[in-house]
């Protein structure tokens, strides 16, 4: 190779910008992290206080108030989130991964991974015309399981990849000592794989808890406190939405405190779970 | 303790076995059949909703046929519904949102797989993956304070001063618009897209790589011979699953691009997406007319967003190592 030509200069030139253009690009796309993190700390930090997360809306002109109210309901949302979507989900899943060599289960993998890709909007929809058409108002109950339609997959998926990095030396053992094959995989597979799937299952609160489309027709809002799981709740995600859209400052104010609240959850989620597992389990 | 012969390790039962077998194997079918219940719940449901969907759209479709997607006239108050300036939104801000987000991602999918330190790839990708967990409506609020802002007196104006003579960058500079929402979108499709194509490109066999460097290519030229041929359709996948994440995305682009049903050739002008109109419009609806073409506008955006996923994963899984499905 002659290192003085002119061939070998470009091409290594190219080589050169086109690395930097790479870091570039990367840094770029993380110019938006920042910048969100950055706006969100400075503008929330200052409505954040013991009200915001006790007192209820104050109606437009009166300053103060607190979104006590959306607290409760994003979490009583994702607690019935969990609760519809989490044991189906992993029985899917261990469905996937024992039995997973069939047509049919291709064909639910299939539907899974497509299911993860429907507009989040069109769940909202569909549980309106299902539950909130029924029932007639809309509801608490109704947002949960809209957000369980979008945990499911994301839970299934999960626990499928886990359950495959179980050691089948384990389940030999189990069967090698006279354990069913069901219990075998309850007690020993599905055990061993938990703490992954616990993470994995973190992660997709994390994703659940600030969706704000198919909240807006099913669980709607509420300015007030809302009993139970049978009237319209309030939650932070919607409140960041209609508070923006608002023309009252203070209302902004409010919107930037619950972003504060919301992204500060979501980071702690996907920050622990990155550190509680060192296998890469990702929501999907 | 008694010993059981009837467990085997290497050798499947048959289903006749199965299904006569005794107490344990009971249990063992009676396990199947409930797990299996819950997987085929999964198909069933995503057919549901296909179908809930078309139910609730009859009215428009027998009012408005296929001339739906060819109209542009909403008129709520005159009962006058066609979608096209819908998809128009739809369409072009995705575009808008690819045409940023794919050079920046292929950019951070060959840095993270083929250049960047093994000890800064991992805390590289997880704050791209960060850019993932953002909620919607938080990108959304900061869209509307800070974006649309800086849009407006920053960048509009120069796009109009530099590039003005093309249609696409004139008229008056709000910031809220089309050009807005395509940014946003973008910033939320790179993490999906890069994260994919990263995959694909660490499905690439290392001896293609070993090959192109024996016989003295640079780093980027490794890189233009043997892995990108090879992850080709697997890239392509990677953007088509984040088009189909861009054609859905609900909040964000509800919040910035200005929510008017127009078709303006310029990117600083407001406009209207499928996902947006339904999310601002149908808890006002009134009329029983108005809520079917708002439940057909999400039918056509369920269709096309499934049709590209199917689409999407069948490229991508072409790559091969990846196991089916896995880890998109």
């Amino acid at each position: 190779m002659n290192l003085g030509s002119a061939t070998y200069w470009r091409r290594h030139l190219i080589d050169r910008v086109v690395r930097w253009l790479c870091v570039l690009g990367t840094l770029v796309a993380l110019v938006p992290l920042a910048s969100v993190l950055y706006y969100v700390v400075v503008r929330g930090v200052g409505g954040l206080n013991l009200e915001f997360f006790t007192e209820l809306p104050k109606p437009v002109g009166e300053s103060g108030g607190g979104m006590g109210n959306a607290v409760v309901g994003t979490l009583k949302l994702v607690g019935l989130a969990c609760l519809f979507g989490i044991p189906p989900g992993i029985l899917a899943g261990v469905y996937l991964a024992e039995f997973g060599h069939s047509q049919f289960a291709r064909l639910v993998r299939f539907s899974a991974d497509v299911m993860s890709g429907v507009p989040s909007i069109t769940v909202g929809l569909f549980v309106y015309s299902l539950v909130v058409v029924t029932t007639k108002h809309f509801s608490a109950l109704a947002g949960g399981i809209a957000l369980a339609i979008l945990m499911l997959p994301m839970v299934t998926r999960t626990t499928e990849e886990l359950l495959k990095l179980v050691p089948e030396s384990l389940r030999e053992a189990a069967l090698g000592l006279g354990v069913p094959k069901w219990r075998a995989t309850l007690r020993i597979m599905l055990r061993t794989a938990a703490p992954g799937i616990a993470v994995g299952i973190m992660l997709a609160v994390a994703r659940v808890a600030g969706e704000t489309a198919p909240l807006l027709f099913t669980a709607f809002n509420n300015r007030f406190w809302s009993s139970g799981v049978d009237e319209p709740t309030a939650s932070l995600s919607v409140n960041i939405y209609t508070n923006a859209v608002s023309p009252y400052e203070d209302w902004h104010r409010q919107a930037w405190a619950a972003a504060l609240v919301l992204l500060l959850t979501v980071l702690v989620l996907n920050v622990s779970a990155r550190f509680l597992v060192r296998n890469r389990v990702r929501v999907r | 303790m008694t010993v059981r012969s009837d467990v085997s390790l290497s050798r499947p039962r048959s289903k006749l076995q199965l299904a006569l077998g005794r107490e344990a194997n009971l249990g063992d079918l009676a396990f199947r059949r409930i797990t299996a219940l819950f997987a085929g719940a999964m198909i069933v449901l995503l057919v549901w909703m296909a179908v809930e969907m078309a139910m609730a759209s009859k009215l428009s479709f027998a009012a408005f046929g296929l001339g739906f997607i060819t109209s542009t006239d909403w008129d709520p108050v005159r009962e006058q519904f066609g979608g096209l300036p819908f998809v128009f939104g739809t369409i072009v801000s995705s575009l808008v949102a690819l045409l940023i987000a794919v050079p920046i991602s292929l950019g951070i999918a060959i840095y993270l797989s083929e250049l960047a330190h093994p000890r800064l790839r991992t805390p590289m990708g997880f704050l791209v993956e960060l850019l993932a967990a953002v909620p919607s409506v938080v990108y959304g609020l900061w869209g509307v304070f800070a974006l649309a802002p800086w849009l407006r007196e920053t960048v509009e104006p120069l796009l109009a001063k530099t590039l003005g003579f093309l249609p696409f960058f004139q008229g008056p500079q709000r910031g809220f618009g089309m050009l807005a929402g395509g940014i946003i979108l973008a910033i939320m499709i790179t993490p999906t897209i890069s994260s994919v194509s990263r995959e694909v490109m660490r499905a690439v066999p290392a001896a293609l790589r070993e090959g192109a460097i024996g016989l003295g290519a640079t780093r980027w030229e490794v890189v233009r011979v043997a892995v990108l041929p090879y992850a080709k359709s697997g890239l392509v996948g990677a953007t088509i699953l984040g088009l189909g994440r861009a054609l859905g995305e609900t909040m964000a682009i509800t919040m910035v691009i200005g929510n008017r049903a127009e078709i303006s050739a310029s990117l600083f002008a407001p406009s209207y997406t499928m996902a947006s109109v339904i999310a601002n419009e149908f808890t006002e609806a009134t009329g029983q007319l108005y809520l079917s073409a708002l439940a057909e506008v999400g039918l056509l955006l369920f269709a096309v967003t499934v049709v590209l996923n199917i689409f999407a994963r069948l490229l991508v899984w072409r790559v091969g190592k990846l196991p089916e499905g896995g880890q998109l």
